[in-house]
């Protein structure tokens, strides 16, 4: 899900920069409220954590690649503001380092990864109205929300990719960027994550979700009584 | 800044699948699976369209990050070689992140 350099036309990647910035302030705003100094450790901790399952690549059996992001468990444990600025971070080393991910397509990059799907991710955890007693509905809940978020980001990227050729192309009708249009893209990207990658999501989002509910449930920002909406 | 045992707990649990990330790239090629969708390299792209996409071909080497392909040397065929530049790049980029989340949010959290 790592658009890499030349896949995205400036009308695109220019955008999606302007939108993730502002999400990215709010988000160092929101962060400097909602989390207290002692708990600055977990937000390191859950940015490694997503660099890492992010090079867990699976296969596609004869196919393509993919992978697990681990912003969905991170935006439950810490709050999707928290998981912005944690996955961002691993995504921009990911890029600078690693040349994973493009330069020019780091503001796609975060926002799909970094704001859309954690807040994906938070809200549809939300929607199971978790309650710490219920165990097997917080399973649940936390693995739908892991592989619903996971198949939608990558459904987004589908689609930021699969407009290249409506924007861009050579009078001759040669792609400029990415040339394979949304008929492809999209169901390429939703069909490897929804048979395979999203799953790991959402069963990595439940295992760990189920361990610090039994161990530390007051980490747990989605539970807690003032996580706001 | 103090760590509690459940931190540590945690971190232990980060390195141990730092050592188990080459897997990601032993269960593809087991499976015989190639690149991600949409993250193919330009010369990937010339077998699989016959052309290299202008945009592609401008913007796609402008930048070489320093490990690219979390591997140091790309034309090394030995298995056991990749796997183990692909420890070295989790771990590396693993204590980069935590770190820079470390000084960034040393400096926007002030309160306990």
């Amino acid at each position: 899900m790592h658009i890499p350099d030349g896949y995205l036309s400036p009308q695109t990647y220019i955008p999606l920069f302007g939108i993730f910035v502002p999400f990215a302030a709010v988000a160092v705003k929101k962060v400097k409220e909602e989390v207290s100094s002692r708990d600055i450790p977990y937000l390191g901790m859950a940015g490694a954590f997503s660099f890492i399952i992010m090079m867990f690549n699976l296969p596609v059996p004869g196919g393509t690649t993919g992978h697990a992001v681990g912003a969905a468990v991170i935006a439950i444990l810490l709050g999707p503001w928290a998981a912005t600025i944690a996955v961002s971070v691993a995504l921009i080393i990911q890029a600078l380092v690693f040349g994973d991910g493009g330069i020019t397509a780091i503001g796609a990059n975060c926002f799909n990864m970094a704001v859309f799907m954690p807040f994906t991710a938070y809200y549809i955890f939300k929607l199971f109205s978790v309650n710490p007693e219920r165990k097997t509905r917080s399973y649940f809940a936390s693995f739908f929300s892991g592989y619903v978020s996971l198949v939608l980001a990558a459904i987004l990227t589908a689609v930021e990719l699969g407009i290249q050729p409506l924007i861009a192309s050579t009078p001759n009708g040669k792609a400029l960027y990415c040339p394979y249009d949304l008929s492809v893209a999209v169901p390429a990207m939703a069909l490897g994550h929804m048979l395979i990658f999203g799953f790991f999501e959402g069963i990595i989002t439940a295992i760990i979700i189920s361990y610090v509910l039994k161990n530390e449930p007051d980490l747990i920002y989605a539970l807690r009584k003032e996580a706001r909406k | 800044m103090k760590i509690t045992r459940f931190q540590k707990k945690i971190l232990i649990v980060l390195l141990v699948l730092c050592l188990m990330t080459p897997v990601g790239i032993l269960l593809p090629a087991y499976f015989n699976a190639g690149d991600a969708w949409g993250e193919w390299s330009a010369q990937t792209m010339k077998e699989m369209i016959g052309y290299v996409p202008a945009g592609l071909a401008k913007y796609s080497d402008e930048y070489i990050a320093p490990m690219s392909d979390y591997t140091v040397n790309k034309e090394d065929t030995s298995v056991v070689h990749q796997s183990g530049y692909y420890i070295v790049s989790g771990i590396l980029g693993a204590t980069l992140t935590y770190v820079a989340l470390l000084l960034i949010s040393g400096l926007i959290i002030r309160h306990e």
